[in-house]
């Protein structure tokens, strides 16, 4: 593999990465604020908010692009870890609602159509911000921990890790809509009033969130990008592309996917975070099969094994999306299904992969990703 | 007598009744006496008394409706109720009160009759809940007259019912023995009362020798309703392995030959089941109903060719792009299930619903408290044909050598001149057409609906995945370990927490034999 290329790639990605970082940090927050509503230069509050939470979704797509782009791994079930990041701020928010929820009590509104006349113990660390903002991260760490040791360990890969991770999602989804869990049932939490003092109605706090996302996500990919270059990346992409021959090698290949695995947990799980104040309402809608499989369309169309088309990914198919489910509402699962055969047929490198195709003209085109050695024996 | 009243007019009555009670008494004392003796007074036809007692019935005066209901009941039939009926719509709540045990009584007393069993047996159940003393020798004697043993079981058991709530306490001690003997769990509220009665400071002898008896009946009971729910959660256990079991056979098949697992399996199956919904309204508007039931049979193949063509052309299309790149067949197809998915619920909109043939409703009672519906066992056997199907064609077919030779070896194969293209195109058709034969038969145990196939699918996962890679073996007894156990918990643990302990289950199985319950044997590092 020449080595060159790799560096001018990345000194490229270097660039574009604080070329839309400053442009994402300092000036849309400016357009929001300076111009006046009339102008088309202006983005509106909701507009601002609506980047946030692609942005938020990008986190999530990072972690998955580490775990599948870089590692081959597929997880179907990046949706749960999301979720219970969600749920974890989501607590902490539902308890910051304080005597302003509609039945005037300290328990949020649930609980009082519920029944339930005491806070569940495992509510109680959820009423300091530490409490949420740590747990949000913890909590799906722990859980990837365990999952990913028990699957990894007994090396479970492929299909069947796919398989598994799906129906992890499925379970995780019955298990936050019923009413006993004590998370809200269907309808999940909402209904925030404030986070540390902050009005989540006021669109400065907006502001400030959005703000808040662009640095989380920054830090998101910086740290994706250190691990991918340090040797345990190199290791990675190694199991990727043949993970018995780094069995022979020498290396565990298990631990470095449940590192990874963890990692992905803990960027998911800070996804949750920044989207539940965004958004206003977690709901388990949100960690089903199916918002688990998108986010790994967003990465299969911006371009699994580069970072940049995960998050471009994120942001170009929901974005995609809030204009077209505009207009066609019954439309969507259409497109979406057909992003799903299309890029996968035709364009396996996704958007990235195209954009280089056409910029590195000279060079011969080389797949990001290598086919596996045709079925095996 | 009664005439003489007739002619009087009902106000009048009324009036006179209300105002002298003594007089009133004395001719309702005459008018009984008349009533049991029909003899003694020969001018009285049965008609005519009906006639009247319809009348009384609509009396405003308590007295006069109850001895009219209680003629109605011992001399009417079922002619009377079309009569009633119209009486009760137009008369008054206390007056509609009163009529509504005559029709309930008359109607299910002529139903004890009727030339459906199902009919003879329900309207025994019901008599029960009307609780008049007359009803007991109506049972007794349809009873005895009685062929199917399921049918003449509930009216003994209604009869005894209703003995339970006699004034005689060894009547009542009989009937208690009697449904004890019978194991009847509709006995076992009653009986818990009669002990708590016994068993109270202020009870009497007869409360306490009744007390005993019902303990010892409700202790027959239990320990026989213990059996028949552990006999009806086993049914249940293999009747979700026999479904799992279709959807998953095909997958398995799939999955060992190509690797490729398959998402839209579940929506293969969907068209399966829209298949036979399309054939049913074809049926509905082209032939005549008493060609009906055909429509299920002639459904088979329809379900069966319009999955396996549209799996031929999913293989054509998409799959054979993908070969090598297992991951991506299982996001494509992903986008294919999304895709048609939304086609059904655009197209057919979310509830549909096919009939089922009248061989397919209704159950077989096998012993007391054991209730089997004929569209399970109907799916149970399917499911073992399917098995006995495939077994012969991958054992004993020319196409079977060929995809097992396949399976073991591509690369191999290829070289001594299998076309493998060909035996995966067939092959997927194959394992299409087999999925269309799960929702063919899925329509007869729930609805027709775009989410049809996601309800079950994730389940069939886990079977392919517990059973391990393209064994036949494996998958049979991976579906029904999974369906099994999916019946054994949930009555302790609810539905949804069953799901999550089956996941569980299956992800600490994959630790002991991570390959699945039969591991394919070869040399491949990979495997």
């Amino acid at each position: 593999m020449p080595e060159p290329v790799v560096t001018r790639q990345g000194s490229r990605e270097t660039v574009v990465f604080y070329v839309v970082g400053v442009l994402f940090l300092i000036v849309v927050p400016l357009l929001n604020v300076v111009p006046d509503e009339e102008s088309w230069m202006h983005i509106s509050d909701f507009r601002l908010n609506q980047f946030g939470k692609f942005l938020a979704f990008a986190i999530l797509a990072l972690g998955l692009d580490l775990i599948w782009g870089y590692c081959g791994v597929l997880s179907m079930g990046q949706g749960v870890f999301f979720g219970l990041g969600a749920y974890c701020m989501g607590m902490y928010l539902a308890l910051q609602i304080g005597k302003e929820s509609v039945y005037g009590s300290e328990l949020p509104d649930f609980m009082v159509w519920t029944q339930v006349k005491e806070l569940p113990l495992f509510w109680y660390p959820f009423k300091s911000f530490l409490g949420g903002f740590f747990g949000a991260i913890l909590v799906p760490v722990l859980f990837a921990t365990i999952f990913g040791f028990l699957a990894f360990r007994s090396r479970i890969k492929g299909v069947y890790f796919a398989i598994i991770t799906q129906a992890l999602a499925f379970a995780a989804w019955l298990v936050f809509n019923r009413n006993e869990t004590r998370l809200g049932g269907t309808n999940g939490l909402t209904d925030f009033k404030q986070l540390l003092g902050f009005r989540l109605s006021d669109p400065s706090t907006q502001r400030g969130l959005y703000i808040l996302t662009v640095l989380a996500l920054a830090a998101s990919y910086l740290l994706c990008r250190w691990i991918v270059a340090s040797r345990a990346g190199n290791v990675l992409i190694a199991i990727r592309d043949s993970e018995s021959r780094v069995t022979f090698s020498g290396y565990t290949p298990w631990m470095y996917k449940l590192f990874v695995f963890v990692v992905a947990a803990g960027l998911a799980g800070l996804a949750g975070m920044l989207y539940v104040p965004q958004v206003g309402i977690i709901t388990p809608a949100q960690i089903g099969v199916l918002p688990s499989l998108e986010v790994v369309i967003w990465v299969a169309v911006g371009g699994r094994g580069t970072l940049i088309g995960a998050i471009l990914g994120a942001v170009a198919v929901n974005y995609g999306r809030s204009v077209l489910t505009n207009y066609f509402p019954e439309a969507w699962p259409f497109i979406l299904g057909g992003l799903f055969v299309v890029v996968v047929t035709m364009f396996p490198d996704g958007l990235v992969g195209m954009i280089r195709k056409l910029t590195d003209r000279k060079q011969t085109h080389r797949p990001l990703i290598k086919v596996e050695g045709g079925t095996t024996a | 007598m009664v005439i003489s009243l007739a002619g009087i007019p009902r106000n009048l009555s009324v009036l006179v009744l209300f105002l002298l009670p003594a007089i009133g008494l004395g001719l309702q004392s005459t008018l009984a006496a008349g009533e049991a003796d029909p003899a003694a007074s020969p001018v009285v036809s049965s008609a005519d008394s009906i006639e009247q007692a319809l009348l009384d019935v609509k009396s405003e005066d308590e007295a006069v409706r109850s001895k009219a209901v209680a003629l109605l009941i011992e001399k009417g039939d079922a002619s009377l109720v079309p009569k009633l009926d119209a009486i009760r719509a137009e008369a008054d709540r206390a007056v509609r009160i009163a009529i509504k045990p005559v029709i309930d009584l008359l109607k299910n007393r002529a139903n004890l009759t009727s030339g459906q069993p199902d009919t003879r047996r329900s309207a025994a159940a019901d008599l029960v809940g009307t609780g008049r003393p007359e009803a007991i020798t109506w049972l007794e004697e349809a009873a005895a007259k009685e062929t199917v043993w399921w049918v003449r079981y509930t009216m003994e058991e209604a009869a005894q019912l209703i003995q339970l709530r006699s004034q005689d306490p060894a009547v009542r001690l009989e009937a208690v023995k009697k449904l004890g003997d019978h194991r009847s769990q509709n006995s076992l509220s009653l009986l818990q009362e009669f002990v708590e009665a016994g068993t109270q400071s202020g009870a009497t002898e007869e409360q306490r020798t009744l007390a005993v008896a019902a303990e010892t009946a409700i202790e027959q009971i239990n320990s026989w309703g213990w059996w028949a729910n552990a006999i009806e959660t086993l049914f249940r256990g293999i009747s979700l392995s026999s479904i799992l079991l279709i959807m998953s056979l095909g997958l398995a098949i799939v999955f060992g030959l190509m690797g490729v697992i398959n998402m839209a399996h579940g929506e293969l199956m969907m068209i399966g089941a829209y298949a036979t919904f399309i054939t049913q309204q074809a049926f509905i508007g082209w032939f005549s109903p008493d060609l009906f039931d055909w429509y299920f049979p002639v459904a088979l193949p329809v379900a069966f060719l319009s999955a396996a063509l549209f799996g031929w052309v999913l293989e054509a299309t998409v799959i054979r792009f993908l070969y090598g790149r297992l991951l991506e067949t299982l996001l494509a197809t992903w986008g294919v299930s999304l895709i048609l998915m939304q086609a059904a619920r655009v197209y057919f909109g979310d509830l549909t619903a096919v009939i089922a043939p009248q061989a397919l409703r209704g159950g077989a009672q096998v012993m007391v408290g054991v209730y089997l519906p004929y569209n399970r066992i109907f799916i149970i056997i399917l499911s073992i044909i399917c098995v006995l199907g495939i077994y012969f064609l991958l054992f004993r077919s020319n196409l079977g050598i060929r995809v097992r030779a396949v399976t073991q070896n591509r690369n191999m194969s290829a070289c001594l001149g299998i076309p493998t293209r060909k035996v995966d195109s067939y092959t997927f058709a194959f394992a299409s057409g087999l999925a269309g034969i799960a929702g063919w038969a899925l329509t007869m145990v729930g609805n027709v609906d775009p989410g049809l196939g996601q309800n079950y699918i994730v389940d069939a996962f886990m079977v392919v995945v517990t059973g391990g890679v393209g064994k036949l073996a494996g998958t049979i007894w991976a579906s029904l370990g999974i369906g099994g156990l999916n019946k054994l918990i949930e009555p302790v643990s609810g539905a949804v927490y069953g799901k999550v302990f089956i996941l569980v289950g299956v992800i600490l199985f994959l630790q002991w034999r991570p390959q699945g319950l039969f591991a394919a044997k070869g040399r491949s590092a990979d495997a």
